[in-house]
């Protein structure tokens, strides 16, 4: 009755085979290594560049272990720290600006693993060493602002096909158009309706205006908000490569929020500078038919910035271009005063637009203002020459070469759609983290051996065997988080050493079973049979309760905590495995095979 | 080797009204200093700076006090964290300063004082994300406890679920209850722990009430009181090896984690050796309590049909 088929020996054989391979890469630890990486979509990671990247290597009298082409970069690994450095350096300089090569670590295992797919486990921030964000993108500033910008547009529209209107007005977030009559009322709605599909338009007569008032539909400020998210995590994708760090994580969480993980990075004050640069450009006409005084509000229709000097200047509150129209940004110089400048690229709409502005305003002043945290200050406010076509703009104001630089760099990684507000930071530095590894890995050892030793001593031959399934799960549940890349965390590797300590549960509750029975006077091979099968709904029942526990955290857990619910939920499933069909494989070959089973070493 | 060998049952369910007694006085007393004292919770949950520096040599928290001071931050919590060396710097949620830019300002800062002093670890977190954390937190602990409750009811029967789910919020209550005593600090990974116990500690129950089942199938003859006490009695040899077992490995980690583990296995330790106790003294005299019988069971049998064998 104590008998496998043979099919399951091998399952069991083939399966602890496959957790054997899949945890090998743990073992063969990191080395240093550089990645290089295309920054621009037009160049790809390939043959030629390895080759290249091979060459300057050897060039610099570098000695990479190995330079290998990897889905999107080329990473070379290096013994020491020191040649990683300045392999780092040289590549940075010989490859120029659009290639990024950040310092990185790469798995020592062998060639045939990776090829399988069988990597180290992917270990947390809090074991590695680097910057977590959490930023907060204020929709409520992505709504104004297309309230504001489809302001404009009603007008431009509604001048451009010549229909009589009194005027366009933000009542909260409302539109109100105001008409002089019912018909031209009609004739700007249906205008309206046509051009602006996202507006919920009704009618409403009021102190003998007759007023028009659009709201956005839900669909579309869902859209927009959905919009806004999209363009800020494209370009804190962009920020974070101009940082140069391996294996960023960048990622939408809930609604309104986005996670910057940065993987190695030492240097947090300038992550969070470029980061937390909340920087949207928007170009404005300036308003001079207003006088500035200081002190008093800025009138009706206008803001008031400071430009660079200090001076305050009136500003139209339309907006003409905001940021997200800029396709490239470099700095430069101008080729006829020589002062530092930027030149900016636009897009097809953009271009339009800044067109049809720049025509209708030869003569008067436009301002380029730069906001940063909600504040706002002019770069610069040239005066229109002529109508700039073609898309090609060229900013040149009081600034020096560096500030040029800087500029440049946050109009070409784009503006943020809305601004975002990083409401949760932890940072863990490299030392802490290795400590965190050494903490972990020591007190699951030294907590194993424990158990180990007293489950040998208490219940001998079937302790032992309970010891091997132990160590079955373990191998099992480090070869499936290696497997599925699952984040490890520090307070994972405490849920490992809790799993490991509550698997044993099921050997326990098998092992007293059979005890039990053979104090009733049952044959060995019986106990052994009753033992394992009426242990089995216990062992389920109590599985289940304990994965209820690990699912809820999962859901609703965040950060190191989901990785503690992953390691919980995963270590339930091997433990089943290992505790049941493993233990009972080796009991089965031990005691099974024998027929006339007088006593067993059960303690 | 064998620890326990008990050769007539334990009458447990005859102590019944002492046990209960005790634990509810447990009971009351942990929530009593939830109530007066309250949990200490972490920045995790209020919102705030955390900074875990390093020193070459031992630390002068007195002078690192004064630079907080000079820095604008004189309610900054300065003390040492696990060595002389480290030193764990708190600052309370303030309105008037970007979060973000608190670690840079404390940094260099502490850097003016001591060149040599090495950033470990920062955390901040803002008010919206320490008020997401405790929704989720609560949310996490009611679905795991529904959960539960209706996993035990489809398995066994109603009066199962509840008492058991009764006897393991005892137990959270009473981890809580340790931890506003001593002012530990409530942190997100002692939530996880929490909860861990909770999911770990109805194992326990389970356990004791598949005996009961069992036992109320096979011994026919046995009254309730009896058959829970066998049950208990039977099982108990199991509980404490399996407990002491889950213990060795968490308080390894209670010894050898580090600081950032030290509460999470302070919780799972607490929690494992309240979970022995209220399994069987709290959770089984809840069941007789609820009137648990053979007939939740054993349903009248049908009228025997043939059976048609090949």
């Amino acid at each position: 009755m104590n008998r496998y088929p043979l099919w399951k020996y091998l399952l069991i054989l083939v399966v602890l085979l496959a957790g054997l391979i899949y945890t090998l890469p743990n073992f063969y630890g990191e080395s240093p290594a550089v990645q290089v990486q295309p920054l621009r979509a037009s160049l790809k990671a390939d043959e030629a560049l390895r080759a290249r990247i091979e060459g300057i290597l050897k060039d610099a009298g570098l000695h990479p272990e190995v330079v290998a082409l990897d889905g999107s970069s080329v990473k070379a690994r290096f013994a020491g720290t020191d040649e990683q450095i300045k392999a780092k350096d040289v590549l940075v300089t010989q490859l120029g600006e659009d290639y990024m090569a950040a310092l990185n670590l790469l798995s020592r295992s062998p060639q045939w693993l990776t090829g399988l797919h069988a990597l180290p486990m992917y270990l947390g921030l809090d074991l590695r060493g680097g910057v977590h964000f959490l930023l907060q993108v204020d929709m409520k500033a992505a709504l104004d602002k297309a309230l504001e910008a489809a302001t404009g547009d009603i007008r431009s529209a509604l001048r451009e096909q010549n229909l009589a209107y009194a005027g366009v007005t933000r009542e909260g977030n409302e539109l109100v158009v105001r008409f002089r009559d019912a018909a031209a009322r009609a004739k700007g709605e249906a205008e309206i309706k046509q051009r602006f599909a996202d507006y919920a338009l009704v009618d409403k007569d009021q102190g003998g205006e007759f007023l028009l008032r659009a709201t956005l539909k839900p669909e579309a400020e869902r859209r927009i908000q959905d919009s806004a998210i999209q363009q800020n995590l494209m370009t804190l994708r962009n920020r974070v490569n101009e940082l140069g760090v391996a294996e960023p994580v960048i990622q939408q969480q809930g609604a309104d929020r986005v996670v910057v993980q940065l993987p190695g990075v030492q240097d947090t004050a300038r992550a969070k500078d470029i980061l937390g640069r909340t920087a949207t450009l928007e170009v404005r006409m300036v308003d001079e038919e207003h006088q500035i005084s200081p002190g008093a509000a800025a009138p009706f229709g206008t803001d008031m910035f400071k430009d660079r000097e200090g001076n305050l200047l009136l500003v139209k509150k339309q907006v003409i271009l905001t940021g997200e129209r800029i396709n490239d940004a470099q700095p430069g110089f101008d080729s006829r005063t020589n002062e530092a400048a930027v030149h900016i690229n636009l897009d097809g709409v953009g271009a339009r637009k800044f067109k049809e502005a720049t025509r209708e305003n030869v003569g008067k002043r436009m301002a380029i203002i730069l906001f940063e945290k909600g504040k706002g200050e002019v770069v610069t406010a040239p005066v229109i020459r002529e109508e700039i076509g073609g898309g090609r703009v060229q900013i040149s104001g009081q600034m020096n070469a560096v500030e040029a630089q800087d500029t440049a760099l946050l109009l070409r990684a784009g503006a943020l759609a809305a601004p975002m507000e990083i409401v949760e930071e932890r940072t863990v530095g490299p030392s802490l983290g290795a400590e965190n590894i050494q903490r972990g890995f020591d007190s699951t050892k030294i907590g194993f051996m424990m158990i180990a030793v007293f489950m040998v001593a208490y219940y001998l031959m079937f302790g032992t065997i309970s010891v091997l399934a132990l160590g079955a799960n373990l191998l099992l549940l480090v070869a499936l988080l290696s497997m599925l890349q699952a984040t490890l965390t520090l307070p994972g590797m405490a849920g490992i050493a809790l799993t490991l300590g509550m698997a044993i549960d099921a050997n326990v509750l098998i092992n007293e079973r059979i005890r039990e029975e053979l104090r009733n006077g049952v044959t060995p091979q019986a106990a052994i049979h009753a033992g394992y099968d009426r242990a089995w709904g216990t062992i389920l029942d109590s599985n289940v309760t304990t994965l209820i526990a690990g699912v809820a955290l999962f859901m609703f857990g965040s950060g190191p905590i989901k990785g503690f619910a992953v390691v919980l939920c995963l270590g339930i499933l091997t433990s089943m495995f290992s505790a049941i069909l493993v233990s009972r494989a080796l009991v089965n070959i031990i005691y099974g095979r024998r027929a006339r089973l007088s006593n067993v070493a059960i303690g | 080797m064998e620890f326990f060998k008990i050769k007539r049952d334990i009458p447990f369910m005859s102590y019944g009204k002492i046990t209960t007694t005790i634990s509810l006085v447990t009971f009351l007393v942990a929530v009593f200093f939830l109530a007066t004292k309250g949990l200490n919770f972490g920045v995790d949950f209020t919102g705030g700076t955390v900074i875990e520096v390093h020193y070459a040599q031992p630390a002068d928290i007195a002078k690192v006090r004064e630079r907080m001071a000079a820095t604008g931050l004189p309610d900054a919590l300065v003390q040492n964290f696990g060595s002389s060396q480290d030193v764990l710097i708190q600052v309370p949620l303030k309105q008037n300063l970007a979060g973000a830019k608190l670690s840079e300002q404390v940094m260099e800062s502490l850097r003016v004082q001591d060149a040599t002093v090495e950033m470990r670890r920062v955390e901040f977190v803002g008010p919206q994300v320490g008020k997401d954390l405790i929704e989720n937190g609560a949310m996490a602990l009611l679905l795991v406890s529904l959960g539960i409750v209706g996993y035990l009811w489809l398995r066994f029967e109603w009066k199962f679920g509840l008492a058991a789910i009764i006897a393991n919020l005892h137990d959270v209550v009473i981890i809580l209850g340790f931890f506003a005593f001593f002012q530990w600090e409530f942190s997100l990974s002692v939530l996880a722990a929490v909860l861990a116990v909770l999911g770990y500690s109805v194992n326990e129950s389970v356990v004791v009430f598949d005996r009961i089942r069992e036992n109320f199938r096979s011994m026919r003859k046995a009254g309730v009181a009896e058959i829970i006490d066998n049950a208990i009695t039977r099982t108990m040899s199991r509980t404490i090896i399996t407990h002491g077992s889950t213990q060795m490995m968490v308080g390894a980690m209670l010894l050898m984690g580090g600081e950032t583990l030290h509460y999470f296995a302070m919780a799972l330790t607490i929690g494992i050796l309240f979970s022995i106790y209220s399994s069987v003294l709290v959770a089984s005299p809840l069941l007789m309590m609820f009137g648990v019988s053979r007939e939740d069971f054993i349903k009248p049998e049908p009228t025997e049909a043939e059976e048609v064998l090949p």
